[in-house]
């Protein structure tokens, strides 16, 4: 990716958030998907812890590889790299929001430790490297694809609040008939697929 | 003999009874997304055998050293080095499978099937046993993975493992290999699934009201 312009930024955030939405076409962070969306409050909830903790190990794991392992030729341990960093970042932000922001802990807090095994975070990190994203790019695909997984999950939770009070057969009661109602909105992201940009 | 139950039994488990895809609903991701044809769904399911087991086979070897206050992390840290090693195994002798596998690979490190048996098995049991639980729940996983991809594979591009199933007149609907059709896939076979367990809990009903039934014949006969 060379060169850096506004345009590109803002192709590169629609292409995140519509055209590969990281749930229903990139199949990232599926599990918070499924097991945290019952309720629209809580996934707003989830949604922006995702988003916020995406961004900044984003901007974190970048600075890793550029700085610390591409210098000393270490770049096949950029999984373990990435994953400890993750992993310390959400304990940190944890403390952090505990002590200084009470406010935001209380809203964010119990999602927090929930993401360290969310395969959109490192997900993210790994596909900033594989792209070859310069900083700003790797921060703004972070945070777009955040904004993408929370409208993912929202969407999914209105559909989901409706569909409390449908009767499914028996054996579809629970996660497949939500597998499937996910199945129909993926189908509708799709029409973003059409979109060619840039 | 009963040695061998158990390892029957711990299979049982891992594949049928307590499937971690598809009764746990763990690992969701992955078969989700490496699904596409049943070669890559094997692939994936092989790579997280191998990951599990030796996963499993190291924690349960540390589980007397490792400090239960950070155990998660110290199990992370084994799991992503289990990992890296296999990411370069296969990007040396299977270049193919690594490239379509692509992400997926890296991302084996948060599959919620290995920190869960981790946590609830290796740390708690003797190697043997714990790397039986990687093969078994492995097998398991794998074997949700290939009926998807199977599925998929069919309905969506009339081939199996590459071969045609069909003749010429079969027309595939490539829907069943974009994204919506690995959801829906998924929801029918678990919808499968809990039809199965349904009816095999009534039947174990049925059993038991018919023993009880018996009992009390049996009973009266005696008086």
């Amino acid at each position: 990716m060379e060169g850096m312009s506004f345009g590109g930024i803002i192709m590169l955030m629609i292409s995140a958030i519509f055209i590969d939405n990281f749930i229903f076409s990139k199949f990232l962070g599926c599990c918070p998907f499924l097991g945290v969306s019952k309720s629209p409050s809580t996934s707003l909830g989830m949604g922006c812890a995702v988003t916020f903790v995406m961004t900044l190990s984003g901007a974190v794991t970048y600075c890793l590889y550029e700085f610390i392992l591409v210098p000393a030729k270490l770049e096949y341990l950029k999984t373990i790299a990435f994953i400890l960093v993750i992993a310390s970042l959400v304990q940190i932000i944890e403390f952090f929001l505990k002590s200084k922001v009470p406010f935001l802990y209380e809203s964010l807090g119990i999602y927090l430790p929930l993401i360290t095994t969310n395969c959109a975070v490192l997900g993210a990190a790994l596909i900033n490297i594989q792209e070859g994203f310069n900083f700003i790019y790797s921060v703004v695909y972070c945070f777009a694809s955040g904004i993408g997984f929370t409208m993912a999950i929202m969407i999914f939770a209105g559909v989901r609040t409706r569909m409390f009070f449908s009767r499914p057969p028996k054996s579809f009661k629970g996660t497949p008939i939500a597998l499937i109602a996910a199945g129909l909105i993926a189908m509708a992201f799709m029409g973003f697929s059409g979109m060619k940009i840039g | 003999m009963s040695k061998k139950n158990t390892v029957i039994d711990q299979f049982k488990e891992g594949i049928i009874t307590n499937n971690p895809t598809l009764v746990q609903m763990l690992g969701i991701c992955p078969a989700l997304a490496t699904t596409t044809s049943a070669i890559n769904a094997l692939g994936m399911g092989v790579s997280v055998i191998a990951v599990l087991v030796f996963s499993n086979m190291f924690i349960s070897l540390l589980r007397k050293f490792i400090p239960n206050q950070i155990r998660i992390a110290s199990y992370i840290i084994i799991i992503s080095g289990f990992v890296s090693i296999l990411e370069l195994l296969l990007k040396a002798y299977l270049p193919s499978l690594s490239n379509s596998l692509g992400l997926f690979i890296p991302l084996i490190v948060v599959n919620c099937i290995i920190l869960a048996r981790a946590e609830s098995f290796a740390s708690k049991n003797k190697v043997i046993p714990s790397i039986i639980d990687g093969l078994a729940m492995g097998s398991g996983f794998t074997f949700a993975l290939v009926i998807l991809g199977s599925v998929r594979e069919i309905l969506g591009a009339g081939t199996l493992f590459g071969a045609q199933v069909f003749g010429g007149w079969f027309e595939p609907a490539v829907l069943f290999i974009l994204p919506p059709g690995a959801f829906i896939t998924l929801g029918f076979v678990i919808a499968l699934v809990q039809k199965l367990q349904r009816r095999r809990s009534e039947y174990v009903k049925q059993q038991e009201i018919e023993y009880k039934r018996l009992e009390r014949e049996a009973g009266i006969w005696r008086e």
